[in-house]
């Protein structure tokens, strides 16, 4: 039983991370990842609003949109993608409120970026592969916490690596994005490394 | 008009949704392998942008401060399911390829955004038009991946045979790295530098400068 959670958990975060190996969440991920700090803050942001968006979907999917929920014969497939983001939005919107009050300093470093956790495709998406694996509810909680950390992890890897670039001498054109493209791009290929694991 | 003109024109080389503005990504890397659905994705995606900046435009004023991201997320995912079905209805083949894809135009940044950023402080004709224009400043870039991918990877232009592969009897072995989605990281990360290049405006300032002749002041002091 705890083996089994423990192989989704590690499948998440290294097998198959969620924004190395199926590039979800780029553009925060990019836009991000120039200081640890921040990028820490985000990912945290990104673990606590998976660990739920991923849960509350599955039970929405299993109680209401999955066919014959709510009365024999019903399917509501097609309104799926706007119940998902809907609850994810609203979740965002929560989280948003709360660091205003409570947390003000990472509020502000996170600044246009927390709304964009809503159009977060890395949400979105743990939150369609957990429906289209038929994961059980207990799965989807540890999945969703998992897909978290993955991308928490690569963003924190990423910025890691790009506050040491700064001292770097690179060619003017390709200073900040166009470098940062190519160090994910390197990424990725240490990340397929972990592809032969068999769990 | 020449405003009009301005705002449709500068999304495509000067403010580049994914070369400068860092949206939208995602679908840029993963849908890049042939040409043909990649450009099924610019189209989809240039009418979702054109489409929810002016009906978002059209209520900014009716919208409440507070729940603004939920109303505009909305308005988005209706598009994108009303966009989804057209495609199911017309080209059942490549909705099937693109699926996923088209789903997650929900959460492309490019839309959002600019709803976000231009849709809510302009009126609609002219949020339309910044939609448009950022719609057709994702497929250049896109385009070219595209192009650049499909060509070394399959040795085929649009689904036409240009360079005949080694397993049909021709000359060209396949380069499969550009198949694999992290050959579009490199390509837009080149694609980035040469536009740099060339709009020099936009290279970014380092934040630690290495002192030019800070040689020749190792070499005096030695």
């Amino acid at each position: 039983m705890v083996e089994e959670y423990l192989s989704i958990f590690i499948k998440a975060v290294f097998i198959e991370n969620i924004a190395i190996n199926f590039f979800l969440g780029m553009c925060t991920f990019l836009a991000i990842s120039k200081r640890i700090q921040p990028a820490i803050g985000l990912g945290i942001a990104v673990i606590v609003v998976l660990g739920l968006a991923v849960p509350i979907n599955n039970l929405i999917f299993n109680f209401f949109l999955i066919e014959d929920a709510l009365f024999p014969g019903s399917d509501l497939h097609f309104v799926g993608l706007i119940c998902y983001i809907g609850i994810i939005a609203a979740l965002v919107q929560i989280l948003e409120m709360f660091l205003d009050k409570y947390l003000p300093s990472l509020y502000n470093a996170l600044g246009v970026f927390l709304p964009l956790i809503t159009v977060n495709c890395a949400i979105l998406g743990g939150v369609l592969f957990s429906i289209e694996r038929n994961l059980l509810f207990t799965e989807s909680v540890v999945y969703g916490l998992g897909a978290g950390t993955g991308w928490a992890l690569a963003i924190v890897a990423l910025a890691g690596i790009t506050e040491r670039l700064k001292y770097a001498d690179i060619p003017e054109g390709l200073q900040g994005l166009g470098i940062t493209f190519i160090t994910v791009g390197l990424m990725c290929f240490g990340f397929l490394s972990f592809g032969g694991i068999s769990l | 008009m020449s405003k009009a003109k301005e705002v449709l024109l500068n999304p495509i080389f000067n403010d580049n949704p994914i070369a400068l503005q860092i949206l939208g990504i995602c679908s840029a890397l993963a849908v890049t392998g042939t040409l043909y659905i990649t450009l099924i994705m610019c189209v989809a995606l240039t009418s979702v942008v054109t489409l929810s900046n002016f009906f978002v435009s059209l209520i900014r004023n009716h919208i409440p401060t507070n729940i603004r991201i939920i109303v505009q997320i909305s308005i988005i995912a209706t598009l994108v399911m009303l966009v989804d079905e057209v495609l199911q209805a017309y080209d059942y083949e490549s909705s099937k390829t693109l699926s996923v894809f088209v789903g997650l135009i929900v959460t492309n940044c490019i839309v959002m955004g600019r709803a976000e950023a231009f849709a809510m402080k302009n009126g609609p004709i002219m949020s339309a038009i910044d939609g448009f224009g950022n719609g057709l400043g994702y497929s250049i870039i896109l385009i070219v991946i595209a192009v650049i991918r499909e060509f070394v990877g399959a040795g085929t232009f649009y689904g036409i045979e240009i360079m005949p592969l080694t397993t049909n009897g021709g000359w060209y072995l396949a380069n499969n790295f550009f198949l694999t989605p992290a050959s579009s990281f490199f390509i837009i990360g080149f694609t980035i530098w040469a536009l740099r290049q060339w709009k020099t405006d936009q290279i970014e300032e380092p934040e630690f400068k290495i002192s030019k002749n800070s040689l020749e002041a190792e070499k005096r002091t030695n």
